[in-house]
């Protein structure tokens, strides 16, 4: 009798039901996790081992050829390409220039939004637009804004004896060019997850502060940066990894070669000159630099939690 | 009972099917694909034409330049069907046929005699690969070549032409060398008036860059190398080479600002707006500045041929391109009878009234085209001296160093012409080397 009311009792239970859509584990699992589980395999897992695969071959689809094995072939000769270190150069500085303001200027903005004033709201929205239209269209808008006889930019600039700089013709200027439009865009984005950082600030420890009549600087290095750098170490990994990968932005405002990243180097090698196994290798080769990059910063991450 | 229907049923479905099948096959559906430009718009009103007169439905399809090679040979790679032809570029000639997506059209170009009935230069770079093999991949299909346009009103300005025979101490005109163009750019280069010399191409995206850089290499006396030997070394470093694309630079010190990546657009910009005395550009881009509706200036435009060198040698960089046949199209029969159609005489005339640049040697020579418009004289002086980029499999590899090299020390001022060139022959024989042209 014990035992049947117990079976009775997980027939109850079996198959468990979501409380808030009344759907089973089951049908969760058909409808959503398979799916998405099959997708990752076709669209993302299967195609990275494929490519990795091409990565050791001479293969090149333009021909009617087959891929022949050449080994490490690739990677040699990429490494000893003096014209891809220098993109990776590029890239380098492009992304130190644009994280790097884009961190400044978007925790400036937290911090001066961070506190309560008419049309709040109105302003946060305003100053997020930026990151909500598509790159293209930024990138051709920048270009009016850089022209240097009739852009807005010059135009500003003239007052300092700076009206006559040709921005993005300019080889020393093109590349900054591109990273100011890169921090116009993407500052919002940091501003957004700086400012959920910096309300979820205890008010408690500022009133402590206030009482012990801490001064402006020591609340901020104290209180204010300590508990809002997870939060901006997250926004850094995101950024650095999407400015890593800028494509849109240089192909679209430069044709020089200072401003030819990593990317838009990958995309001549693989869809103009159709050399599929070397792209392979050399998106292989961005693949574990941004993975390197990328788990610097979450070791730095953890710290910054553990702390 | 319900056996029987299901009988009935699948034996109404097969009699309707094998019906259809015996019928005659419905008018076909042909598909070009092209750069999105003016002469695809005039091959669309061409092709309307043959719709009329034989039912198929022809369709130009078009892309932006800068994405036509790369969606074109994309559909190439995956052996797709969705364009029959392919109107594509003379570069595209080596890989086209050693990949096999090009139909072989040797036995059509010789039975139709086209060796004779299109231009030389047309044939020789549109349509043979590899060259002199007698093998024949394309029929021409636009003719085009870099010429230039300048400001009428400019040069004949009594004041402009007093101050300049002041200066240079001949007459202002046409520049019939490089080196009077290069002294008229200096001479009407004036930024504090936003008016500038001369707008070149710089674009370094697909081939701006180096059919510009062409156009002084060729008419100095240069060349790219040796098409038969793939020999670079000593060509396109030799002094003739040097001396033309330090001029090229200099001609880039004298262009508008923000010029560091132009193409045909902004090159008819430099007229529309005012801003420079001398433009380069193709041919094909050419209309829209005889048309008062897209340049203001229409009435005071003109166009020249592409200048002698120093050694009195003049070439142009060559544009246009043939169409091709698709391997993997399933409508290659009716490809053919498309191109027969398109190479009749009657057809060739009106695609040049359309706008389009004939191949065809009857028409270009006529005076009825030769008069047509106020550039197509120069236009077909330029089809007689016209010089091509390399058309091998690796010419996209080859193009990118150009670029690089090119853009270094003319956009960038790193190095001198010597050290560019040296670069590049290195960058070429090293990309020989690797596809084992020796």
């Amino acid at each position: 009798m014990a035992v049947g009311n117990v079976a009775a009792a997980a027939a109850n239970v079996r198959p468990s039901r979501s409380a808030a859509s009344g759907m089973s584990d089951l049908a969760i699992r058909n409808l959503f996790i398979i799916p998405t589980v099959a997708f990752l395999i076709v669209f993302n897992i299967f195609p990275l081992l494929y490519s990795l695969g091409y990565s050791f071959t001479d293969y090149r689809a333009s021909l009617n050829e087959p891929a022949n094995f050449i080994g490490l072939q690739n990677y040699r000769e990429l490494l000893a390409d003096p014209f891809i270190w220098t993109n990776f150069a590029i890239t380098a500085k492009y992304v130190i220039v644009s994280v790097g303001g884009q961190m400044i200027v978007g925790f400036g903005l937290a911090m001066l939004l961070n506190r309560s004033f008419r049309f709040k709201g109105l302003v946060t929205t305003l100053l997020l637009l930026p990151m909500m239209l598509s790159m293209a269209v930024v990138g051709l808008f920048w270009k009016l804004l850089y022209d240097p006889s009739w852009g807005i930019v010059n135009y500003v600039l003239a007052p300092l004896g700076l009206g006559h700089l040709d921005w993005l013709a300019d080889p020393n200027l093109a590349l900054y060019a591109v990273a100011i439009t890169d921090i116009w865009m993407w500052a919002p984005f940091v501003m957004l997850l700086s400012l959920a950082g910096l309300s979820a600030v205890p008010q408690h420890l500022y009133e402590a502060a206030a009482i012990d009549r801490a001064g402006w600087w020591f609340t901020f290095t104290r209180i204010t940066l300590p508990l809002v750098t997870p939060l901006l170490l997250i926004a850094l990994i995101f950024r650095t990894m999407e400015a890593f990968k800028t494509f849109d932005l240089a192909f679209i405002m430069s044709g020089l070669n200072e401003t030819e990243l990593i990317s838009k180097r990958l995309y001549q090698m693989a869809f103009r000159e159709w050399q599929t196994g070397k792209s392979c290798a050399f998106a292989y080769i961005v693949l574990i630099v941004v993975v390197a990059i990328t788990n610097i910063y979450i070791k730095y991450l953890n710290k910054a939690k553990e702390r | 009972m319900v056996s029987r229907t299901w009988t009935c049923l699948f034996g109404g479905v097969a009699f309707a099917t094998a019906g259809l099948a015996s019928l005659p096959a419905a008018a076909q559906e042909l598909t070009i694909f092209w750069a999105e430009w003016d002469p695809a718009n005039y091959l669309q009103e061409l092709v309307n034409e043959y719709t009329a007169e034989t039912g198929v439905t022809v369709t130009v399809q078009t892309t932006p330049w800068p994405d036509f090679q790369t969606k074109a040979f994309a559909e190439f790679n995956a052996h797709g069907d969705a364009y029959d032809m392919v109107v594509g570029d003379s570069q595209w000639l080596g890989a086209g046929s050693t990949g096999g997506h090009y139909v072989d059209l040797t036995g059509f170009f010789n039975e139709h005699d086209l060796g004779n009935v299109m231009a030389p230069a047309t044939v020789e770079y549109y349509a043979e690969y590899p060259k002199g093999a007698g093998k024949y991949w394309a029929i021409p299909l636009e003719g085009d070549a870099v010429g230039w346009a300048y400001r009428k009103d400019w040069f004949e300005d009594p004041a402009e032409m007093a101050a300049f025979k002041d200066k240079y101490g001949y007459d202002l005109a046409v520049p019939e060398t490089f080196a009077q163009l290069r002294d008229i750019a200096e001479f009407f280069h004036r930024p504090d008036e936003s008016r500038y010399g001369v707008a070149i191409y710089t674009q370094t995206d697909y081939d701006a860059l180096a059919m510009g850089f062409e156009n002084s290499l060729f008419s100095y006396g240069g060349d790219l190398g040796d098409y038969a030997t793939y020999q670079v070394d000593g060509i396109i470093n030799s002094d003739e080479a040097i001396a033309a694309l330090e001029l090229y630079k200099e001609l880039y010190g004298l262009t508008p600002p923000n010029w560091s990546n132009a193409f045909f657009q902004e090159g008819n910009q430099a007229i529309t707006e005012n801003l420079a005395a001398m433009s380069m550009n193709y041919f094909a881009f050419f209309p829209a500045l005889v048309n008062s509706a897209t340049n203001p200036n229409a009435d005071v435009t003109g166009f020249f041929a592409n200048p002698k060198g120093p050694g009195g040698e003049q070439f142009a960089a060559l544009g246009g391109q043939g169409i091709s046949i698709v391997s993997y199209s399933s409508n290659q029969e009716e490809s053919l009878k498309f191109l027969e159609w398109f190479i009749r005489d009657d057809v060739q005339k009106r695609w040049a009234e359309l706008g389009g640049y004939t191949c065809s040697a009857k028409v270009l020579a006529s005076d009825e085209f030769r008069s047509a418009t106020p550039y197509n004289e120069a236009f077909y002086q330029t089809m007689f001296i016209v010089k091509d980029f390399w058309a091998t499999p690796e010419y996209a590899e080859l193009l990118i160093q150009l670029n690089k090299r090119i853009s270094n020390y003319v956009q960038s001022g790193q190095g001198t012409a010597k050290e560019a060139l040296d670069g590049l022959a290195a960058d070429w024989k090293a990309t020989f080397e690797k596809y084992d042209r020796y």
